[in-house]
């Protein structure tokens, strides 16, 4: 017999009573101001959240964030932000080892835990989002959602494609139970509400 | 497992006890924790649904386990992954050594895994030649102190941060006498990242594994996870087959109770779906079984199988918090690790269901509603009928049973030890045989037992009326 059907057999040595899977339509969390919530569940996590108007502001913003200003290998994933790393033009991704700031954009936002949904669809190294020394995420104001229930109910998982939840920038409290920011991640993550996409 | 060294969790924990400053430190840092998750349940107002729904969700799965691994293994190998079964800790690690050798790894980075903990899995690969580095922050320092985990989600919560830097000093060359979190962090990063770049293989665990879409779950606040995957081409996912969710949607119920119940967060920093390798890389998922399809069969402590491993009871037990995670002697220590223990090896742990005042705290906090303290006194029966218990506590409950049950020897019995206690030498009460009076006194003996003072009472009652 092999390992699996071993494995089975012993799971199916007894049967169980089968409670019902529950519904997951229930009622969950809804606020009043989703945006204030947003930008407050941001800054609770240790991020920076900006509302503004339109891509060309963003890059305005971010021209006054320090690790944008003076990063010397900006990678950018959003058409209308500036960046001088190509990714599709780098074959290994250990190369990226040295970039300074990302600049990508997020599916949707979640209200109550300042969560930010990211996939590496289209893009090719997804190594980029976690290796860069900072990051920066932008999302569409009419993005954004109440809680975990609304947000899964948006995603698709579709093979090959990697998505990930990112809340806040990489942070540990290993030693002491003292918070530090920037684990092996980013270490800042501005996040940046967009009105008019 | 097999058990070589049989100790009992008091004898372990005489160490931790001995510096009460560390201990009492240890207990409130502890207690930290769990304050940060009792504001960020208490945020949540439909916190005792949620509970409820992830319970019901578990039951399911644990009720329809076989055909939710099949369903997983389809649809993961559908993506374009590769699923291995492991019945126990020997045919996981070789199935590890087999992949690592066909790729020609020579060093793997590893995120933090409980099973890979449980399996022992480190010293294996590195007796085969393999150079591995944990990378959770916490987990590289036991790991350079070359111990256990003390905590399974704070591996490193024993351990003060002057140590930290006296360990790093050594190893990682930081300022001797520096114990600056923030420094010392710092430190680990450009370590760790040396680590990342140089790995030809990342070690992950898996948090949840979604039956339904053939997908596993990732969860870590330091992207440790997300850096150790994406740069080597070959990622091994390990996972107890108790990881299983049915739905993709269950992951909302699940990612709100988990963090929150943790660490008092409100989510994971990074939550990372993992649905196939990646383009040109190869992913690899081991499930492992090492007696959870036994637990399974007990209707007393199946509903263990539902842990998500978030160690809230830990953090709110007051025996772990004040006997420290290694006094367990368990890859899993604090309440769960105690109902986990001896379903592997009752021997060895024999002792862990009576670490437990019985208070039911972890209980009230357990985010998938284990009923973690019934299952605790089950055990102590089971150790009893199996006759597990040592000699002295087997002989002492036997007396006291005896002594219980028969009126005229507890009355002779109390009519002594009124009399003779007081007049009795402090050592001969106060011995290596008197566990119980280690740290406290007992109470001054009443001249009267309560039979005779309620005697009394009822009898000047009578005159007075």
């Amino acid at each position: 017999m092999t390992h699996k059907s071993e494995i089975l057999k012993a799971l199916r040595k007894n049967l169980l009573p089968e409670p019902a899977l529950p519904s997951l339509d229930q009622e969950w969390i809804v606020y009043e101001d989703i945006n204030a919530q947003f930008e407050q569940s941001v800054a609770a996590v240790g991020g920076q959240c900006h509302f503004v108007d339109n891509i060309s502001d963003v890059q305005t913003r971010l021209g006054e964030i320090e690790p944008y200003r003076d990063g010397k290998k900006i990678c950018s994933l959003v058409n209308g932000v500036e960046g001088n790393v190509d990714l599709d033009q780098i074959d290994d991704p250990h190369e990226l080892e040295d970039v300074d700031f990302a600049v990508a954009r997020g599916h949707f936002g979640v209200a109550e835990n300042g969560a930010i949904w990211v996939t590496d669809e289209h893009v090719k190294h997804r190594v980029v989002l976690f290796l860069s020394q900072h990051i920066s995420l932008i999302i569409p104001k009419s993005e954004l959602v109440n809680n975990m229930h609304e947000g899964y109910a948006r995603v698709k998982h579709v093979g090959g494609v990697f998505g990930v939840f990112i809340s806040g920038p990489s942070k540990t409290a290993d030693i002491e139970q003292s918070l530090v920011i920037g684990a092996h991640g980013a270490r800042s993550m501005n996040v940046f509400v967009v009105e008019n996409v | 497992m097999s058990s070589t060294s049989k100790k009992y969790h008091p004898q372990e924990a005489a160490e931790f006890v001995a510096d009460n400053e560390r201990a009492h430190w240890h207990d409130k840092a502890l207690w930290f924790v769990r304050s940060k998750r009792d504001k960020a349940a208490a945020a949540v107002p439909e916190w005792e649904a949620l509970r409820e729904t992830a319970s019901q969700i578990k039951a399911h799965m644990v009720a329809k386990h076989a055909d939710f691994l099949e369903q997983f293994e389809e649809q993961a190998t559908k993506l374009g992954a590769v699923v291995h079964w492991a019945k126990n800790p020997e045919e996981h690690n070789r199935i590890v050594l087999e992949l690592l050798q066909k790729h020609e790894v020579k060093r793997i980075v590893k995120s933090k895994s409980m099973l890979t903990e449980e399996c022992h899995l480190n010293p294996f690969l590195e007796k085969n030649g393999i150079e591995v580095v944990d990378t959770d922050l916490g987990e590289r320092i036991v790991q350079l102190r070359n111990e256990p985990p003390s905590h399974i989600v704070l591996p490193a919560i024993h351990i003060k941060k002057g140590e930290v830097g006296e360990l790093f000093h050594e190893y990682l060359g930081t300022e001797k006498g520096a114990d600056d979190p923030d420094y010392l962090t710092e430190a680990a990063r450009h370590h760790l990242r040396e680590k990342f770049l140089a790995a030809d293989a990342g070690i992950t665990g898996v948090n949840f594994a979604i039956a339904e879409t053939g997908g596993i779950v990732v969860c870590t606040n330091e992207g440790n996870a997300d850096l150790g995957t994406s740069l080597a081409k070959l990622h091994i996912a390990c996972m107890g087959i108790e990881k299983l969710i049915p739905r993709a949607q269950d992951l909302s119920v699940f990612t709100r109770l988990l963090a929150r119940s943790a660490t008092g967060q409100p989510i994971t920093t990074y939550t990372s779906h993992f649905h196939g390798p990646r383009e040109g890389g190869e992913l690899h998922i081991i499930m492992l079984d090492n007696g959870r399809s036994v637990l399974r069969q007990s209707d007393d402590f199946r509903r263990s199988l539902s842990c998500i491993r978030c160690g809230a009871c830990m953090n709110t037990c007051p025996v772990y918090r004040r006997s420290g995670g290694h006094s367990y002697n368990n890859t899993v220590p604090g309440p769960i690790g105690s109902i986990l223990g001896p379903a592997m090896d009752a021997e060895k742990h024999s002792s862990l269901p009576f670490a437990c005042s019985l208070c039911g705290s972890c209980s009230d906090v357990c985010p998938v509603k284990i009923d973690l303290h019934h299952q605790l006194l089950k055990w102590r029966g089971k150790i009893a009928e199996r006759k597990l218990l040592p000699w002295t506590k087997r002989m002492s409950m036997k007396m006291a049973s005896i002594v219980l049950r028969n009126t005229w020897l507890f009355t002779l019995m109390g009519g002594i030890a009124r009399k003779v206690m007081p007049l009795m030498p402090r050592f001969l009460v106060y011995n290596r045989f008197n566990d119980w009076g280690k740290q406290r006194d007992l109470p001054a003996m009443p001249k009267q037992s309560f039979r005779q003072q309620l005697k009394k009472r009822n009898d000047s009652q009578k005159r007075d009326s």
